[in-house]
């Protein structure tokens, strides 16, 4: 760094007290000097640039388990491939310059290639840097994205079939994800299984996504956080967290008429268990609109 | 075929001390090192091209028997790696520039960095750009060509603003939080695509191929790549150093000049200019042995910082 240092250092002295023939030089010098600095400047501000626009990452890229933050990622990761190297399935991959994902860091597409979820977490062990990180020792505690069931008019569940398949693959099954059992109303008489993720045991390693059996596109993603989850609005208190919090009501008890065809069922549960069922009555023509929009599946 | 460039290398050896500077950057010398070849054979002439190249090459073979053979001796890029397992070697340029985002790394790297860094310190930083560094072949190639194409003219920027670019590496590192240069480090792309797949970073090997050919000579590993200074720093303490330690026997045939590819650095040895002994001390020299080759007069070799001596 001397170099630069002596040309900071020494432009204040040329302004002193110098004969007149040393002073036009050094003028020159300095002219000279700034243009090298300026031209050096504005090829690392294109690079600053470039860098800042070029680091939004794909829905579809996910990062291995334990990465940092993204912002923090792109300043830990250099770039190495070893959690590429020491992933046993070939997961990770290293981007490429025109991935669309900040060129040499690591990343998998569930669809490809989906997380295994190793128990001894190769890949994190081996990052050398922190960009993967060492606290996360327990796979079910990953979090490299959030499966959402995202397409329901292509599933085969929301079909009312009984594929099943997402559901069966995930390692973490009947946690990060359940069969929700609802009332099939265009066969009235039929059950559907709709497959639904939880967010606090989704790991995000996309064995859904990949082994969905719709050709092409999945009807199931694994996406950023960001993209898959809303915020919770914390000024609306959850009635029931709160009166399970407080072991019991907190206004005194109230009194829950059963619903008709659903006696004996927790209140608001609306699944349908076998046997049990509504009156196959139609919804009339004249229910008030937006209660049910007819639509069909 | 030799008489005539032995003429060539004479009557440019006759050439006046004082235009060596002006006829070097010009790149007169189509073809530097025949008188050498005459003198010594064809290997002799060659001897420090070929160990580098074997160095340069062999690495990347060391990184290449895993993905390619399955033999996993080394592991990742030059960017960190792991070498049988045990030995951890990360580069000291990129620790450098996550410690100025604010990132602390783990003991693996640091550990790696360091290894590095204290390899570099004691032997000479910029070995990294002539014996490691895969861009040297792209560079050299690019400057090999220029010379025997005859291409002429063309501006490089000024030999500094690779400092002045370094440190604003470190600036934009600091200031965007990331590893800003990453994203188009030609050095570390080239290095990695070799080893991951390239995607389109051959475009920006392309890039710096042309650069160097057609318009600035040496222009990318002489005055621009941030990471060739960075090693250049750090080579300043550095003990092998090549010495003009036969420099009585110079007759001015400027072969060295058109070989080396940071030509400012010999003339201070060579010539005595602002210091009297043979030992080039910049940074800036890469001890890239080719010097020593091309001299037909055999005044160069390779020395240590603290060998003055003169014969
Ligand atoms: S947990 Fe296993 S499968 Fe998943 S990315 Fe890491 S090494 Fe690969
Ligand atoms: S091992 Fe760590 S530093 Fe290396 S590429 Fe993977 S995440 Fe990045
Ligand atoms: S991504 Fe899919 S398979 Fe993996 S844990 Fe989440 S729901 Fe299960
Ligand atoms: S100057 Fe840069 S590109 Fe050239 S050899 Fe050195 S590190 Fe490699």
């Amino acid at each position: 760094m001397s170099d630069i240092q002596d040309t900071t250092d020494r432009a204040p002295a040329g302004a002193g007290p110098a004969p007149r023939g040393t002073t036009t030089s050094r003028r020159r010098f300095l002219k000279d000097a700034a243009g090298v600095a300026g031209g050096a400047g504005l090829l690392a501000l294109g690079a600053g640039l470039y860098a800042k626009q070029a680091s939004a990452l794909p829905a579809t890229a996910i990062r291995p388990p334990g990465a940092l933050a993204e912002a923090d990622f792109l300043a830990a990761c250099v770039r190495c491939g070893l959690c590429v190297r020491d992933c046993p399935y070939d997961t990770l991959k290293l981007a490429r310059l025109g991935d669309g994902v900040a060129t040499g860091t690591p990343y998998f597409e569930a669809r490809d290639i989906p997380c295994e979820m190793c128990e001894d977490i190769p890949c994190v062990v081996a990052c050398p840097t922190g960009a993967l990180d060492r606290s996360l020792t327990d796979i079910g505690e990953a979090r490299m994205g959030l499966a959402v069931l995202i397409d329901q008019e292509t599933c085969l569940n929301f079909l009312g079939l009984r594929c099943d398949v997402c559901y069966r693959v995930c390692p973490v099954i009947d946690k990060a994800i359940t069969l929700e059992r609802v009332h099939n109303p265009r066969s009235d008489r039929h059950a559907m299984l709709l497959p639904t993720v939880h967010s606090d045991h989704c790991t995000g390693c996309g064995k859904c996504e990949k082994s969905c059996v719709l050709p092409g596109e999945s009807a199931i993603k694994v996406l950023p956080a960001k993209l898959a989850q809303g915020s919770r609005a914390e000024h609306y208190r959850r009635g029931w967290e709160e009166k399970d919090a407080a072991g019991g009501s907190l206004i005194g008890e109230q009194v829950e008429l059963p619903v008709r065809g659903l006696e004996g069922k927790a209140f608001g549960d609306t699944r349908v268990g076998p046997g049990e069922g509504p009156g196959s009555a139609p919804v009339p023509s004249s229910a008030p609109a937006g209660l049910d929009s007819g639509w069909k599946p | 075929m030799s008489t005539p460039a032995v003429n060539t290398s004479t009557t440019t050896g006759s050439l006046p001390p004082n235009s060596i500077r002006g006829a070097a950057r010009r790149g007169v010398l189509a073809r530097p090192g025949l008188e050498a070849i005459e003198n010594k054979g064809w290997l002799r002439a060659h001897k420090w091209l070929l160990l580098r190249r074997a160095s340069q090459l062999g690495i990347l073979a060391l990184f290449l028997l895993g993905p390619w053979f399955g033999w996993w001796v080394v592991k990742g890029n030059l960017a960190s790696s792991l070498t049988l397992g045990v030995l951890p070697l990360t580069d000291p340029f990129l620790i450098v520039q996550q410690l100025a985002t604010g990132q602390w790394p783990y003991r693996e790297a640091l550990i790696g960095g360091g290894i590095v860094l204290a390899f570099y310190l004691l032997l000479g930083g910029r070995l990294f750009c002539s014996w490691v560094c895969p861009v040297n072949l792209v560079t050299d190639a690019a400057a090999w060509l220029r010379r025997r194409l005859g291409l002429k003219g063309g501006k490089a920027p000024a030999a500094k603003t690779r400092y002045w670019l370094l440190g604003f590496v470190l600036v934009i590192a600091a200031a965007t939080g990331s590893l800003a240069w990453e994203w188009v480090n030609p050095v570390s792309m080239f290095h990695r695509g070799l080893i991951f797949g390239f995607g389109l970073s051959w475009g920006i090997v392309g890039g710096i191929f042309f650069y160097d050919l057609l318009i600035a000579p040496r222009g990318w590993c002489g005055h621009l790549c941030p990471q060739g200074a960075f090693y250049g720093l750090i080579g300043r303490t550095a003990v092998l150093r090549v010495s003009a330690n036969r420099r009585s026997a110079c007759n001015d045939c400027m072969d060295c000049f058109a070989v080396c590819p940071e030509p400012q650095v010999i003339r201070p040895a060579l010539k005595g200019v602002g210091q009297d002994h043979p030992l080039i001390l910049d940074g800036d020299c890469t001890t890239c042995g080719r010097c020593i080759d091309v001299c037909g007069k055999d005044v160069f070799r390779i020395s240590t910082r603290f060998d003055r001596s003169e014969s």
